[in-house]
């Protein structure tokens, strides 16, 4: 019944949408084709070298590694080190989809490990996405990246003992369950090394078919600022840059024409990740030669098809997400007033990232949608620092899923675990942000 | 036979969910199936990942969808 009214939901909105949207208004005009360019951009820069592998790999982690096995270090009986670990980094292989969160939250809490690894769990669930910090590290930058994908694993550590610490002495009601239901260990056709590896390969085709490109180039200006990029176009009285690194007045991204005349100096730059730049197809062609040969060896054909239609069920949940989060995020960017987002999230400060991380928190972020909305914000003059704390708090924490959390923890628990969201997610923005600038 | 899908609601349950009815036509079986969403009642049968089938008050299968011959097979039973 619900799947009918939410069928019909759809179609009142794009009715609604499009009675009302005042095409005659040039801005909004403006709009639409902002939000066509920004699909064309993803679908052209993104969809091929990231999505797609990564979207293969994601089906590859929950065909090829047992669950079963990586739930055992969250039993009742496993060491809390361990636990924490695991609970820290398995968002990506035990929650399939993101309602089995919850149920396996409560079931890590009540007959489980316990609350600490349960919390590190709930938030690193939805927080830890192979695709989510593959496509951050290229769409706004390695540096985020790889600071939101540390941020999430520290993070769900720290929550977990935040919340084992401040509840310790609270009486936990165990389950009636004595046993839990483990999810049968299948007979597997490897060892436990072998899958290790084949996941490794394939990351690492992702990795070099992505490696960052720092710019070859460094431009010195005439008023001394320097630009990192790359030169994309020389004319005879310009060059056009594209940036690779903030700095220098300028964001990550953004496409520059520069007049020579303001030009001091163009220096090349070689170094291993250049060098690597350079030869990053050979290397993930390479790895992906590793992966074929693993899976003709190691895998069976069954197995063969659960990853592909695995892979082919989490194309069909994200891209269309992607895609229209994408197209709503473009129309919606460009409408944005600059100056109310500079005045809410424009610096560093400790005002900034708290309004971004209570915004994250409170906002429902649907997979992946968290990137378009932060490139926008960021292009209409979010500072770095709140982009972070928006990063880690938006996708694990929304409204509809704190009520859930309230009813399964109770309304202390819940809000401690919010409260910690927040708050970390907040100074992690603080410090990052005066870190970067 | 009382047949529960446990499930919070998402596509996999809802596919164990019409995985089951099919099967049971198939087969003839008459049964009852409810599709369980309350958390507390998932827990209380001791399953941590969801979808999970129950039958007659036994857990059968938790954390996966069942292929065809494995439903067919658990509820002949």
């Amino acid at each position: 019944m619900s799947r009918e009214w939410k069928i019909f939901a759809a179609m009142l909105a794009v009715f609604v949408v499009a009675y009302y949207l005042p095409l005659g208004d040039p801005k909004v005009q403006a709009a639409v084709v902002e939000a066509f360019k920004l699909l064309q951009w993803y679908a052209r820069n993104h969809t091929l070298a990231c999505v797609v592998p990564a979207l293969f790999i994601a089906g590859g982690i929950i065909t090829f590694l047992s669950q079963a096995a990586v739930m055992r270090y969250l039993g009742p009986r496993s060491n809390k080190v361990a636990a924490y670990g695991v609970a820290s980094v398995s968002g990506s292989v035990l929650a399939v989809c993101s309602c089995s969160v919850l149920p396996m939250f409560a079931g890590i809490y009540k007959m489980g490990a316990g609350l600490g690894p349960a919390s590190a769990f709930l938030y690193s669930g939805p927080a830890i996405n192979i695709l989510a910090i593959f496509l951050t590290a290229r769409v706004l930058g390695v540096s985020l990246g790889l600071w939101r994908a540390i941020g999430a694993i520290v993070f769900a550590i720290v929550i977990g003992l935040i919340m084992a610490g401040v509840f310790h002495r609270e009486q936990r009601e165990r389950g009636p369950a004595a046993n839990p239901q483990m999810p049968e260990t299948a007979q597997s056709l490897r060892r436990g090394w072998q899958s290790a590896l084949l996941l490794a390969f394939m990351i690492a085709f992702l990795v070099f078919s992505d490696w960052y490109n720092p710019g070859n180039a460094i431009v010195t200006r005439t008023d001394g600022t320097v630009v990192r990029g790359v030169v994309l176009e020389e004319t005879r009285d310009e060059v056009m840059v594209q940036v690779q690194e903030t700095g220098g007045g300028v964001r990550a991204g953004a496409r520059l024409v520069l007049p020579k005349a303001e030009i001091a100096s163009i220096k090349q730059r070689e170094n291993w990740v250049t060098r690597i730049h350079h030869v990053r197809w050979y290397l993930a062609g390479l790895c992906g030669l590793v992966v074929a040969l693993m899976v003709w060896r190691w895998t069976d054909r069954e197995e063969q098809r659960a990853w592909m239609r695995n892979t082919w069920d989490f194309a069909k949940l994200l891209v269309p997400l992607l895609f229209g989060g994408v197209f709503v995020v473009g129309f919606v960017g460009a409408l944005l007033p600059d100056r109310q987002v500079a005045m809410l999230v424009g610096d560093n400060g400790l005002r900034s990232n708290l309004v971004a991380s209570l915004v994250g928190a409170l906002f429902y972020f649907a997979t992946l949608t968290e990137i378009p909305i932060v490139q926008a914000l960021s292009e209409h003059g979010m500072a770095q620092g709140p982009a972070l704390a928006l990063l880690l708090a938006g996708p694990a924490l929304s409204l509809p899923n704190m009520l859930v959390i309230y009813k399964v923890m109770g309304w202390r628990r819940a809000t401690v675990f919010c409260a910690a969201v927040v708050v970390m997610a907040t100074i992690t923005g603080l410090i990052y942000g005066n870190l970067v600038g | 036979m009382k047949i529960e899908i446990l499930g919070t609601g998402c596509a996999k349950c809802n596919a164990l969910e019409r995985a089951v009815r099919t099967s049971a036509e198939k087969l003839g079986i008459e049964c009852q199936i409810e599709h369980v969403t309350d958390l507390n009642r998932i827990t209380g049968y001791g399953v941590m990942m969801t979808p999970a089938l129950v039958i007659d008050g036994e857990v059968k299968v938790s954390g996966k969808v069942p292929s065809e011959r494995e439903l067919e097979g658990l509820l002949k039973q």
